[in-house]
């Protein structure tokens, strides 16, 4: 469950967990944030939470809603992002739920049509549309082995493995001799297409080279490859379409 | 019309690195021409059960389908006899599934997702239901050809997410359509054109959810000249990135134009049927 922590200065003044759907901000008495400030106008922003993610919407504010120093209309919040409003901070924090078992790790479900409405988007003015039904209640139609909503943790990001040193390819024989070319891409295609291609692909635990097309493979020091992927190691020698190259690594 | 000629099929499917079990089921007949791609859901082995079924109906019902008829050939609405298959089967396999689902207790609630693609007469009719994708690479240009039935998707479309927001979401595994949940579904349905030097990839989550476009692009880009290799690369790259969910993907490449008979003894012989 996300929730908001507000603080001025350094003081924590009060932690509220984001339970519905939408938490309006501002300085009047029946928004769910009240800041009695003169600073903050009588609605400020809201907070939109749909199942995990939420969204901050300025309200038109007299004086403006920033996040992380930025002025936003409309922001995706993200663990961590700080909503100034004044002399007020909101601290968003998204834990992720600890997982009961693996099982659980990003479980595909169904999400009914019509289960959880999403509000609708526009202007950062348009603001009452009755909040439809709780999400939360709605979904668990389908889960049959979740025990709860199991959030995918920010999955893209590669997995933080030890920095691992670059690697590079120095030509050593023909037109090209002498060229260096570093392999900082997941792949790096080399040879003649249509004669013979290799490539080398950047993993977290190195870099492996793999014939892709041509009737010979590539040859490393000395062996001629197989179809399978071979870890390049430090001065190693490749040959390929008839050039030499070094692999080595950068330190 | 006998489809390998035209066509290289790859199929791989992995477990990925943090489940026990693969829900994910793939198939591609290479002579018909047409793949199908299913991600399970569901307790225990009810997902591996949903995907499976999905995939061995719609092999074995397109290709009696393809058979009797050839798959470019016009019904009265104009709609090509793939187009009309592929709707029809996916709604009796939602109801198989949805059936089994119902009759027994251990089955209860299981679903799928799924894509599929027949190429016809220099096109590819797709159906897809749920969050599973098409992907086609045509020169530089890689593109999504379908558009997830997920609440993340309906989020862009609304404008309260962008794309690159989309990215960062919790709510990533949250389908709005799948096989076999309710009663009845509607399959989406597209014909796309289809040029030679195209490659398409099917895939389930694990992958787009695990590793780029840019960089499931760049690997087709470089590596279609080895479609084996292609794919293990992007079952690898999904790995390499935690790989927690099961990865699967369906190679195609177009390596020439393949259109339908016209001549007057195909009329001829349709005639008779």
């Amino acid at each position: 469950m996300a929730k908001l922590i507000l603080s001025m200065e350094t003081t924590v003044l009060k932690e509220i967990p984001l339970t519905k759907e939408r938490i309006t901000i501002g300085r009047k008495p029946h928004t769910d944030i009240q800041i009695d400030n003169l600073a903050i106008s009588g609605e400020h922003a809201v907070v939109i939470t749909i199942l995990n993610d939420s969204f901050l919407e300025d309200l038109g504010s007299t004086n403006g809603t920033f996040v992380n120093g930025q002025s936003v209309k409309k922001h995706f919040l993200v663990n961590g992002d700080t909503i100034e409003l004044g002399k007020y901070r909101l601290k968003y924090v998204s834990e992720v739920p600890q997982q009961t078992s693996s099982a659980d790790f990003e479980k595909t479900m169904i999400l009914r049509p019509g289960a959880a409405k999403m509000p609708a988007p526009g202007p950062a003015t348009a603001v009452p549309s009755a909040p439809p039904a709780a999400p939360a209640a709605a979904v668990p139609a389908h889960m049959s082995t979740s025990p709860g909503m199991a959030p995918s943790p920010p999955s893209v990001a590669p997995a933080a493995a030890p920095a691992m040193p670059l690697g590079a390819i120095q030509i050593l024989s023909g037109g090209n001799a002498g060229k260096e070319m570093e392999l900082t891409k997941t792949l790096t295609t080399l040879g003649k297409p249509g004669v013979q291609v290799a490539v080398i692909a950047r993993r977290p635990h190195g870099y492996f080279i793999t014939h892709v097309e041509g009737a010979s493979f590539p040859v490393v020091n000395g062996k001629a490859l197989s179809t399978q992927a071979h870890q390049l190691v430090d001065h190693d020698v490749i040959e390929l379409a008839g050039v030499k190259m070094e692999f080595f690594l950068k330190s | 019309m006998d489809m390998t000629a035209v066509l290289e099929i790859v199929t791989q499917s992995n477990p990925g690195m943090v489940r026990s079990n693969n829900e994910d089921s793939v198939m591609a007949n290479p002579l018909r021409g047409f793949a199908v791609l299913a991600d399970g859901m569901g307790g225990y082995n009810a997902g591996e059960v949903a995907s499976g079924m999905a995939t061995a109906l719609l092999g074995t019902e397109l290709e009696k389908a393809f058979i009797e008829r050839e798959p470019s050939s016009k019904d009265a609405s104009g709609k090509s006899w793939a187009h009309v298959k592929v709707e029809a089967e996916m709604a009796r396999v939602n109801a198989a599934i949805y059936q089994a689902a119902q009759s027994q207790p251990q089955y209860a609630g299981m679903g799928t997702t799924l894509v599929v693609g027949v190429f016809h007469d220099n096109k590819v009719t797709v159906g897809h239901i749920g969050d599973s994708r098409l992907y086609r690479m045509r020169g530089e240009d890689f593109q999504q050809i379908t558009r997830d039935h997920s609440l993340l998707q309906e989020q862009i479309d609304a404008g309260i997410i962008t794309p690159e927001q989309a990215r960062h979401s919790q709510n990533k595994n949250l389908v709005t359509r799948a096989v076999g949940i309710d009663p009845e579904v509607a399959a989406e349905m597209h014909d796309h054109e289809v040029l030679p030097g195209d490659v398409y990839l099917f895939c389930s989550d694990g992958l787009n959810d695990m590793v780029e476009d840019d960089e499931i692009g760049m690997t087709l880009g470089a590596l279609s000249a080895n479609l084996e290799l292609c794919a293990m690369q992007l079952i690898e790259m999904a790995c390499d990135n935690g790989g927690r969910d099961n990865v699967s993907v369906i190679l195609v490449k177009v390596k020439g134009e393949y259109p339908a008979a016209r001549g007057w003894w195909v009329r001829f012989l349709a005639w008779f049927k």
